[in-house]
């Protein structure tokens, strides 16, 4: 299969298959976790859970007093990739362009110089916290498969975008094929891996906020 | 030397071309050594060779005899022929006929009938294994190949038998080089490149929809020259002028990398000349000439008029999904979404529902301990 080939094929049958894979997997995954339900509680609330639940889906995303001197890293890092992301995915003219093909909206785009200082910025971070996982031993010792096969699921699709862009190492045709791939397996791993918390992110932490106010500790 | 005073070989001027040395034929049609030398230099400069390359080539030129061309036409349109012939650069594109002895070709030659036919087989006859064979269209391969026919005899058939004595073969046009047209889904006819039948001899793809007139010339001249055929990509097209994408060369980049596109063919972005990746342009993906040597003796090429890149230089064009989407969109529309968002309800529905009943089985079969079974 010759590159121009590889090209439609990912721009047609496979993102078919992927998207497809992501919307089923999502789907199956969120209609499964929202309804596990949890057992009725009978003791009586020992606080009014009030808006606990909201004020966690905030202040989890704060470090707690004294956690940013112990682990720096993972917080600086942790907000510059994800920010990082959000800039690539959704503030990319091309992949805006392909959002408003498959959602019908769009929004105006940043300058592709801005996104390729971006994703280097990305990439770098991206190894900064693989780097950290790997040599701290707690981290790595509570890091499974799943951990390091998300990282790699997130990393390869901004890296072969950068080298698509910048044309290196492989010729345009070849690499925005490639690049395109590796977006579909993330699409499709996405729902069963732990990345699947850019959908469960914020239910869990108001979940989790919530049952903490009815048993008294509120935040 | 003044080559345009040499004397013609009038004795072979008519039976056996190949013995007229291309000097000759200049001199007779009376293109003066200045223009020859420009035409040269616009080569040497073309193929991207070092500038001294040009005397050379200009020296190599006036001795070379002028080869005999076969130039068969399979399924096509014409328009790779009339891309060479409607060029607005005589001067330039004509030689072409001035370098080589084009002995048989449909669209050009006089001859018509069995008179045709005859001249086809005296220049291989002639020139066994010193012509040069030029294609234009793809090959039939369904039925037998009866879907084009020359003389009564298939395409494949002819190619076959004046492949055989060809010193080499180029395929002019996208058809030739890769199927092309013919070849797009669900390709009827079952229509190949030249490539794909014949194997045993040098075969450089001229590709595009039509090729750029001077790229074909560029090609002869270097075989006339170097007595071979020029360094060619991974697709067997010339890297000289195939090297590139469009859109590295393209003069509207500037705005592609400021994200600056326009929407619609007439919006404000279309009238101030920003980028058409947007509207489906292909450059990025396609390699030719085009955004350099550009068409018409110069005059612009398509983007410079306002529309997208094709890319009809490239394999499989015709099937990458609409000229209009932009390279980052689907080739085609998506298929599985709905059907994939109803499966993936139920699986979650199917697997709560298995979730409630184990934890209804575990609960109806909890035994309460009592003190007494502790102390026991």
């Amino acid at each position: 299969m010759d590159a121009d080939l590889f090209l439609t094929w990912v721009r047609s049958t496979g993102l078919n298959i992927a998207i497809g894979i992501f919307v089923l997997g999502t789907l199956w995954r969120l209609v499964e976790i929202y309804s596990l339900g949890r057992k009725r509680d009978l003791a009586v609330p020992r606080h009014r859970s009030g808006a606990s639940g909201l004020h966690t889906m905030f202040r989890r995303s704060v470090p707690p007093p004294g956690m940013f001197k112990r682990s720096a890293t993972s917080y600086v890092a942790g907000y510059v990739f994800h920010i990082g992301l959000f800039i690539i995915v959704f503030l990319f003219a091309q992949h805006i362009k392909l959002l408003q093909e498959l959602t019908g909206l769009s929004w105006p785009g940043l300058p592709t110089q801005f996104i390729d200082a971006t994703a280097v910025v990305t990439l770098a971070t991206m190894l900064l916290v693989l780097a950290e996982r790997i040599n701290k031993p707690v981290k790595r010792f509570l890091s499974t498969f799943g951990d390091y096969a998300g990282w790699a699921l997130t990393f390869l699709p901004v890296l072969t975008g950068y080298l698509a862009s910048r044309h290196l190492l492989l010729p345009y045709t070849a690499m925005l094929a490639l690049h395109i791939l590796s977006v579909e397996l993330l699409l499709a791993f996405l729902p069963f891996t732990k990345l699947i918390h850019v959908f469960t992110l914020w239910g869990s932490r108001w979940y989790n906020g919530n049952a903490n106010g009815h048993k008294g500790v509120p935040v | 030397m003044n080559d345009h005073d040499a004397p013609i070989h009038e004795k072979n001027s008519h039976e056996f071309p190949i013995h007229e040395t291309l000097g000759d034929s200049l001199a007779q049609q009376g293109i003066s050594r200045r223009a020859f030398l420009k035409f040269c230099t616009a080569m040497a400069s073309l193929m991207a060779l070092p500038p001294g390359t040009a005397t050379a080539i200009a020296e190599a030129l006036v001795k070379a005899k002028r080869p005999s061309v076969i130039w068969l036409s399979f399924q096509e349109c014409t328009g790779c022929t009339e891309s060479l012939t409607r060029s607005y650069s005589p001067t330039l594109e004509n030689m072409i006929f001035n370098m080589i002895s084009l002995d048989y070709h449909h669209t050009l030659q006089a001859a018509s009938g069995y008179g045709a036919e005859k001249s086809r087989e005296d220049a291989m006859k002639n020139f066994f294994g010193k012509y040069l064979l030029v294609v234009d269209g793809s090959i039939p391969m369904n039925n037998g190949g009866v879907y084009s026919t020359i003389a009564g005899r298939t395409n494949l058939d002819l190619l076959h038998e004046v492949a055989k004595g060809a010193a080499a073969i180029i395929a002019v046009g996208t058809c030739a080089s890769f199927g092309g047209i013919p070849n797009a889904k669900p390709n009827p006819t079952g229509a190949v490149a030249v490539s794909d039948i014949i194997k045993d001899k040098p075969i450089i793809n001229i590709s595009g929809c039509p090729p750029i007139p001077a790229v074909i010339t560029g090609v002869l001249a270097h075989y006339l020259t170097f007595g071979g055929l020029p360094e060619l990509d991974d697709l067997g097209r010339p890297k000289s002028f195939y090297g590139e994408t469009i859109h590295d060369r393209c003069y509207r980049r500037p705005f592609y990398d400021q994200g600056k596109f326009a929407k619609t063919f007439d919006d404000e972005g279309a009238r101030n000349g920003w980028c058409l990746f947007e509207l489906g342009c292909k450059g990025p993906v396609t390699h030719n000439a085009c955004a350099t040597t550009k068409w018409n003796g110069g005059t612009s090429f398509p983007i410079e008029s306002g529309h997208g890149c094709l890319g009809c230089s490239e394999p499989h064009f015709w099937d990458a999904g609409s000229f209009y989407s932009a390279l980052s969109m689907p080739a085609s529309p998506l298929k599985y979404v709905a059907g994939a968002a109803v499966a993936g309800a139920a699986a979650g529905v199917a697997v709560s529902i298995g979730n409630r009943i184990k934890k209804g089985t575990a609960k109806s079969a909890h035994q309460k301990a009592t003190i007494e079974d502790l102390e026991k």
